[in-house]
């Protein structure tokens, strides 16, 4: 992609004002060595659409998905394709799957689709996969190696043997702050899977690694967690240019270990408030039984959204696209190695955190 | 106040004269904050008067027939009750007149926010192809210029000679004039910031329960402890017009990017094209969070201007309302807009919420305002 093609995608993809301040140094090539071609794609997650009765869902996450679709239809360049993040359904019923991939239906493009939590815990992902196929694999694009993971699967025992009933084991799965929850994993079997496939990939290959949960330790009590995160890590290790793009958070979130670059996705549905702690210390934080704080409480889309992301010779750009609010854009900094905010700010013009006890 | 008529150089001017002289709190009528002035625009009676003079003058048309009172005439509430405004010779644009009344407390002018400020809005009007139909600015100055009694008010202003007259002090005293067309004292001010408590009907004040609750009209159209815009100078998709696009969107964005990108112009554009004027606020920003998303309107002396929303689709007030309660539909099984603002959504009101409502927009209405409004009768096409 040229620059000014570049610059054309900056626009129309939503971030007007941040693109008119945005550093652009940070998203022009940032490797001499050209291994890959530069492309775009969207990336849609956590919709959490729910079943009410029968034909009845719930009106705001309905919309949400539907908003996301017509957006993201209108990107122009158009991307090369489209990645849904995980949790379609908040149940996990086939009413709300097929209810999500008919909205989905909608995008114009190929999409892929990562497991969540929502769409698994009912039936065990069946319906998932007789819709959509397997849970992790793998393809290679433009000179990326793609790798998508079901990463919050979690104990066995957890999984089979604690639970009377299906819709319970789901409704387990699905609280914050549930002393009776399981922290998500992905597994021997599939790490094994990871294995093999890695050794067919040159190291200088540039790898996006997909998963539902950060693989990358957040925040225990609500799932912002892969149990296993540093035996993944372990096997990314050894490529050059790695990547992480994840849903499950609801919110924004980057960050960078050694060699692997993480971002997360905004969900169209709801936001989340950001964990009380990102450490494993105590912590004396009252558990969250009220509902957030929301910036905007009138518009049901306000901190909500998606993103679109470039990957330029293995460096990926999240720009998100919020509703109703100023776009954000996380790019790859080559200076600190890292994922960067393009716009953050000073301490002094930020709004502090208010608090309901 | 029709009394003092002789004395002012038009009515609206006396508006904001009456107003002040009887409940001027900081110089605004009650229930509006000071007129903002910027500091590179002062005030004066000469450059006001100039204005207004500038404001009425359809020489600035290539039919020689279109003004800006065309569109903004004091006795329709600084409308002109059509559903979209007629340019000269009949030609048909693609928006309803907004009122100006109050304009000058908007922090984007245009349905859309093209224009930061008055001082560029009145640039547009005379040179598009479907208002004005000048071929350009120069020849608006040339009729100036050798207009003698314009070139001595010009002088008396600017302290110019006609070579030098420019478009900005053209723009500066039309908008100086804009910034006297100010409205407040309304039943709703008397009765919210006048301790006057009978200054509202019961309908009426249970109508601004239902705009303050269920009706959620107060997120956009805002109402503050001391003063009420009844806007919150931003941009919503609401539903209005979508349907002439839909399933089309993504044909029409790109094809007006690609104009803009070789030069178009976004004013004569949304104006004469139908379908990119639905784009709205995206024609301006390109961002795609606002596509068919337009400026919340001022609700004050609303029920002076119909019809309402920017194309004039609703013809009246309970039209509007039914519209809002079926989230933004005019029929509650038509579709919704993909782009819908998450603000918008069915409000199930009943019946006697609705005429509340009404209500409660009939006492938005300024006393001076609505005394110079001959008719609201909505002007057929």
């Amino acid at each position: 992609m040229s620059t000014m093609n570049r610059r054309r995608f900056l626009r129309t993809g939503g971030a007007l004002l941040a693109a008119s301040s945005l550093p652009f140094s940070l998203v022009k090539i940032a490797f001499g060595k050209a291994a890959s071609e530069d492309f775009t794609f969207a990336y849609v997650s956590d919709s959490h659409i729910t079943q009410i009765k029968g034909k009845e869902f719930v009106r705001n996450w309905d919309r949400g998905l539907i908003r996301a679709v017509a957006e993201t239809n209108l990107l122009d360049p158009r991307p090369d394709f489209i990645f849904y993040g995980g949790d379609i359904a908040q149940l996990g019923k086939p009413e709300e799957i097929d209810h999500g991939l008919e909205i989905l239906a909608g995008l114009r493009g190929d999409v892929h689709y990562v497991m969540g939590e929502h769409d698994y815990y009912l039936d065990l992902g069946e319906h998932w996969r007789k819709r959509l196929g397997p849970d992790h694999y793998s393809f290679d694009h433009k000179g990326v190696h793609f790798v998508v993971l079901n990463s919050i699967l979690t104990y066995d025992d957890w999984t089979y043997n604690k639970w009377d009933t299906p819709m319970r084991r789901m409704k387990e799965m699905a609280r914050l702050d549930n002393p009776q929850g399981s922290p998500f994993m992905v597994g021997d079997k599939q790490r094994e899977w990871l294995r093999q496939d890695l050794a067919a990939v040159s190291k200088d290959t540039p790898i996006v690694v997909m998963s539902h949960s950060p693989l990358q330790k957040i925040y225990k009590g609500w799932n912002f967690w892969t149990e296993d995160a540093e035996q993944v890590q372990a096997l990314l290790k050894p490529f050059a240019k790695v990547t992480v793009l994840y849903g499950h958070v609801h919110q924004i979130q980057y960050n960078q270990i050694g060699n692997i670059s993480f971002n997360s996705a905004m969900a169209t549905a709801w936001p989340w408030p950001y964990p009380a702690s990102f450490t494993q210390e105590s912590s004396h934080m009252p558990k969250l039984t009220v509902a957030m704080n929301r910036a905007d409480p009138f518009f049901d889309r306000d901190a909500t959204g998606w993103q679109f992301i470039n990957l330029q010779t293995g460096d990926v750009d999240v720009h998100y696209a919020l509703p109703d609010n100023r776009d954000r854009i996380v790019a790859f900094n080559e200076e600190k190695g890292e994922p960067v905010d393009t716009y953050y700010q000073p301490e002094s013009a930020r709004i502090p955190p208010q608090r309901h006890f | 106040m029709m009394t003092s008529l002789g004395t002012c150089r038009t009515i609206a001017l006396c508006i904001l004269i009456t107003a002040a002289g009887i409940r001027a709190v900081n110089g605004a009528p009650l229930g509006l904050p000071p007129v903002p002035i910027p500091a590179d625009n002062p005030q004066s009676q000469a450059k006001i008067a100039l204005g207004d003079r500038l404001f009425h003058e359809a020489r600035f048309s290539s039919d020689g027939k279109v003004s800006c009172s065309t569109c903004h005439a004091e006795d329709k509430g600084f409308t002109d009750h059509r559903r979209v405004s007629r340019g000269h010779d009949g030609l048909l644009g693609t928006r309803n007149a907004p009122t100006v009344i109050n304009s000058a407390y908007m922090q984007t002018l245009f349905w859309d926010g093209r224009e930061p400020d008055l001082e560029g809005q009145s640039r547009q009007p005379p040179v598009n192809p479907v208002e004005g139909g000048l071929p350009n600015l120069e020849a608006l100055l040339e009729i100036i210029r050798n207009d003698p009694s314009y070139v001595k008010a010009f002088r008396e202003v600017y302290g110019v000679e006609a070579p030098d007259i420019t478009i900005d002090q053209y723009a500066d005293a039309i908008a100086s004039f804009e910034r006297t067309i100010i409205a407040g004292d309304s039943p709703f001010d008397r009765y919210e910031y006048g301790g006057d408590k009978s200054a509202m009907s019961e309908a009426a004040i249970r109508g601004l329960e239902v705009f303050r609750g269920q009706g959620r009209c107060v997120s956009c159209h805002v109402i503050e402890q001391t003063q009420a815009l009844f806007t919150d100078n931003r941009f919503h998709n609401i539903g209005v017009g979508f349907k002439n696009i839909q399933g089309r969107e993504e044909e029409i964005a790109g094809e007006f990017v690609k104009a803009k990108n070789a030069g178009a112009d976004v004013d004569k554009t949304v104006l004469s094209d139908p379908d990119a004027s639905e784009l709205g606020r995206f024609a301006v920003s390109e961002d795609i969070n606002t596509v068919g998303a337009f400026k919340t309107a001022t609700l004050r002396n609303i029920e002076l201007t119909a019809p309402y929303m920017h194309d004039g689709s609703q013809k009246t007030l309970e039209d509007m309302v039914n519209f809002y309660n079926n989230g933004g539909r005019v029929n509650a099984d038509d579709p919704f807009s993909p782009f819908l603002s998450g603000g918008i959504r069915p409000l199930n009101l009943s019946e006697q919420q609705k005429s509340d409502l009404v209500e409660f927009l009939k006492a938005l209405t300024s006393p001076g305002i609505a005394r110079q409004v001959t008719s609201t009768r909505i002007v057929t096409q």
